[in-house]
């Protein structure tokens, strides 16, 4: 049986063991339909072009994971970002770990998202916000939809500063074959509120696992989001990242992206504009070996005027590696004074490593400023020559190199730790040891 | 004030398409449709060899099987391509000896052009191939080129004179299998120009081609074909005018290129077809397939002037087969009223230290669609590969719409690849400081778009390059963004 067809089968069994709302389950209902008809995207479409999921999709997984696995604290403390000082929500193979997670509801809520689909007290959120800005016609989407469950639901009241940042960690321990896992994140951030996220997703065992991700975020009005994706997974591990944002005015929305490590992943990072005077930014460092291949999607549509959005991209690819950046500004009519601006720079180490990129510009207002620029070329010799003649080994001075180049990327950072610990990965993926931070 | 926007605007919406009009010559016309038969037909009366009929039907066929593409950033209605007729040609046509000999008619329409055929002759040194509706009615300037070698004719001329050079290389460049119109081209192609440069001549002169299409109801499906043998160069120019037609009008050529080792080919285009009028009514459907093949060392230059048609997709594109070679390609496209253009270039590095530079200009105005859409692709072996683009786009008024879709894929390490683009308006302020210095509003648009657009004007040769400075002002004449 094509996984395909055992996804659709499966749905029923995996209905009857929830107690949901009504209206969740039309939602179900129809995302389910879509994918069916539309079935795993082709590299025939165009927003697929570059990547393709035949190599996933034709194997097959466990899509229920038997019952709880535990997993040692200290085992997994590594790929936290602090001991403490941090709420988290953590799932071990789609199911959620209580042990490891520390999660609230006092002043703010960050728990899970079986209890918001479920609990009455919730309702009202979830009408209001669930699936809403989810595109019903993505296939993948749509199939996250379909088997919508389990997550991190994270609301923050009105005038509330986060005081401690937020992790979501998926791991995956490696006890079923092959898994596919359809996380499903929610996140309000209301009026004046601010918060910060770092989302990961981690397998700890070499096993073929697909993690096909949706998370919804509302910025409200005046409000700031800082959410930032590890990507630093086994080379088995293989990511469907689908995120998107809306912002209300006067908001600030940064989502960072450090694309590091993985067998297939795929960033979909959609921004929609509900009211002037929105800044968006949308960054990424991406350093792949082996055989890895990322693709970033990104959409930024500007539909309100006096907006602003960011976009910088960072590729240094080794080995056979690949790498695609699908960047699109949309700017409406009624946007004027929309500043738009959009980078990706790539750096190709080796002969069989490739780069698509296709950064894209649809505007249809007259007053805006909008631009794009994208490189793909090697590091400078001369400065590379310059750097030894000066005493650095080549390979340090290739190190630092590369390090300034990223560093557009890093410098917005707002979480020291997590700046150093990204400084620590790169060094680690370059091989040296520079003995400083940038 | 004199002069205020209100008139301008006014100004602008009563012009119409200056070169509007219809040239009464008896025509030898087939019934509309399309079908193996018309393909047959078409190449007997042209008295074509079996080779080529059987070339016909080969595409005819494989056209058969395709579905028109629809992937383009453009809107239209589809042409009925069954209601086409696929043969029209002025009804006699005698072998002039010298232009009295003409059809006065005919002369007409080309003083109204203002391309007397006299003074081209005489001042320009221009060689002038017109294609009236699909077959030539004049060649000029054939001995000077005879002597030094140079084959220029019409395509079916060449067929039957050259048959083995044709054979070699129609459809090398773009095989009839290649997209929708393409194939539909190779069969139907009713006439076109043929070129040849023998081995290390310099073409003495710019050969030129004067488009037109005439009768109504019929498609144009040109083919052109340009060989430059190793170590030779030459500068082609085409130029296109059509007559106000309220029925869409289809155009579909198809212009191949070969640059042999160490040769040199700059093709250089104005398109000016029937845009449609102010309501977006009528207009030419302008799908072209450009595509160029550059061997060792080798360079192909596309420029390109776009003010015309209502619907242009069009992408001359290099082939950088040859190592050192190199493409380029500049253009301007203009877009006004309703008027839509997808379009660009593909440059495609297979060779080693291959260079290809894009610059692209897009102006839109009034409701206007305008897209750059190009493909920038390194092979595996492509070594030390180059390539720098820059698309800018301005825009004018609030209706219309820039739009880039640049494709960049590199799979070599040592490909060097700068893309940058940007869209804007004409500055108040550049205004303003012109408008300070005694010039009025409209003249500093033309000044600042022809600032703009300056880059790729400079690329066109000298009498083009007139020509296209005055189309820029006139098909922006009055749309003060």
């Amino acid at each position: 049986m094509e996984f395909k067809e055992k996804l659709i089968s499966s749905h029923l069994a995996f209905e009857e063991d929830l107690d949901l709302n009504d209206s969740i389950y039309e939602t179900r209902a129809t995302a389910l339909k879509v994918f069916e008809e539309k079935g795993f995207p082709s590299k025939k479409e165009e927003a697929w072009k570059y990547t393709s999921l035949e190599a996933l999709t034709q194997k097959d997984y466990a899509l229920f994971p038997k019952s709880t696995t535990s997993i040692d604290v200290n085992d997994v403390k590594k790929y936290f970002l602090y001991d403490t000082d941090t709420y988290k929500v953590i799932f071990i193979d789609g199911v959620y770990s209580p042990f490891l997670s520390n999660t609230t509801h006092d002043g703010l809520d960050v728990c899970l998202m079986s209890a918001a689909l479920t609990k009455p007290k919730y309702r009202d959120l979830i009408d209001r916000y669930f699936n809403k800005i989810a595109p019903k016609d993505d296939s993948m989407t749509a199939l996250n939809t379909s088997y919508a469950k389990e997550g991190a639901y994270i609301y923050i009241p009105k005038s509330i500063v986060a005081e401690k940042p937020i992790e979501i960690i998926h791991f995956s321990s490696g006890n079923e074959n092959a898994l596919w896992l359809q996380p499903r994140n929610l996140i309000v951030v209301d009026e004046n509120a601010q918060v910060q996220i770092i989302e990961r997703h981690q397998s700890l065992k070499e096993h073929p696992v697909v993690t096909n991700c949706v998370t919804e975020i509302y910025v409200h009005q005046s409000a700031f989001l800082d959410y930032y994706k590890l990507q630093n997974d086994l080379p088995t591990a293989s990511l469907i990242d689908n995120t998107f944002i809306v912002q209300e005015k006067n908001s600030h929305a940064s989502v960072h992206t450090f694309s590091l490590g993985g067998k297939i992943i795929r960033n979909n990072l959609r921004y929609f504009h509900k009211g002037e005077h929105v800044m968006s930014t949308l960054k990424g460092v991406t350093i792949l070996q082996g055989k890895q291949h990322v693709d970033h999607a990104t959409l930024v549509h500007h539909a309100q005027p006096n907006c602003e959005s960011h976009q910088d991209y960072k590729g240094i690819f080794a080995e056979r590696s690949e790498g695609v950046f699908n960047g699109q500004i949309l700017v409406d009519k009624i946007a004027q004074k929309t500043n738009a601006f959009q980078q990706n720079n790539n750096i190709l180490l080796d002969d069989k490593a490739t780069v698509n990129t296709k950064p894209q510009l649809e505007i249809f207002a007259d007053d805006v400023k909008c631009s794009h620029g994208c490189t793909i070329g090697q590091l400078d010799e001369e400065a590379l020559f310059y750097l030894r003649s000066r005493g650095i080994p080549k390979k340090e001075a290739k190190a630092l190199m590369t390090y300034a180049f990223a560093n557009n990327v890093l410098e917005s950072v707002q979480l020291p730790s997590l700046k150093k610990r990204i400084n620590g990965q790169i060094a680690k993926k370059l091989g040296v040891n520079l003995g400083f931070d940038l | 004030m004199a002069y205020t926007e209100e008139e301008l605007k006014k100004e602008l919406e009563t012009k119409e398409y200056e070169y509007g009009f219809y040239t009464d010559i008896d025509s030898d016309t087939f019934p509309s449709g399309l079908n193996k038969d018309i393909v047959k037909k078409i190449s007997k009366k042209k008295g074509e060899p079996e080779w080529m009929t059987e070339w016909r039907l080969k595409a005819f066929e494989s056209w058969s099987e395709m579905t028109e593409p629809e992937w383009s950033n453009v809107e239209y209605k589809k042409p009925d391509l069954q209601a086409i007729s696929y043969y029209s040609a002025p009804k006699s046509k005698p072998k002039y000896e010298s232009l009295d000999e003409v059809d006065p008619e005919l002369l007409k329409t080309f003083e109204k052009l203002g391309i007397s055929i006299d003074e081209q002759k005489k001042l320009s040194g221009v060689a002038v191939d017109i294609v009236m509706d699909s077959v030539s009615v004049a060649t000029t300037f054939k001995k000077t080129l005879a002597e030094k070698g140079i084959i220029f004719c019409s395509i079916s001329e060449a067929i039957k004179e050259h048959p083995d050079l044709v054979k070699k290389y129609i459809g090398s460049v773009i095989p009839p299998k290649d997209n929708y119109y393409a194939g539909l081209n190779s069969a139907v192609f009713t006439d076109g120009s043929f070129c040849y440069i023998p081995k290390g001549v310099r073409c003495p002169m710019e050969l030129s081609t004067y488009f037109r299409i005439n009768q109504a109801g019929t498609g144009q499906f040109e083919r052109t074909l340009v060989i430059a043998d190793k170590g030779s160069y030459v500068s082609y120019l085409e130029g296109c005018t059509a007559p106000s037609r309220d029925e869409n009008q289809l155009h579909a050529a198809v212009v191949e290129l070969i640059a042999l080792d160490d040769a040199e080919i700059k093709y250089s285009t104005v398109q000016n077809w029937f845009p449609g009028d102010k309501e977006g009514k009528g207009g030419v459907f302008n799908f072209v397939t450009k595509r160029g093949i550059c061997h060792e060392r080798s360079k192909i230059s596309w420029t390109q002037v776009e003010t015309g048609s209502a619907v242009t997709w069009k992408y001359p594109s290099c082939i950088l087969k040859g190592n050192n070679s190199v493409g380029e390609f500049y253009s301007i496209a203009v877009t006004n009223n309703y008027q839509q253009a997808d379009t660009g270039t593909k440059m495609i590095h297979l060779g080693k230290n291959t260079k290809s530079t894009i610059i692209s200009k897009g102006i839109s105005a009034g409701k206007s669609q305008n897209s750059y859409r190009g493909l920038v692709q390194v092979g595996a072996r492509a070594k030390n590969a180059r390539n720098f683009s820059q698309c800018d786009s301005l825009l004018m008024g609030n209706d219309c719409g820039a739009h880039t879709f640049p494709y960049i894929e590199a799979k070599n390490n040592s490909a060097q690849i700068e893309h940058e683009a940007t869209t804007s308006k004409i500055g108040e302020d550049q205004i303003f400081y012109c408008n300070q210095r005694g010039i009025d509003t409209e003249k500093a648009i033309a000044l600042i778009v022809n600032g703009f657009s300056k880059e790729v004007l400079n690329k066109l040769p000298m009498e083009f390059a007139v020509e296209a400075q005055k189309l820029l002002e006139i098909s922006l004449e009055g749309s003060v963004g």
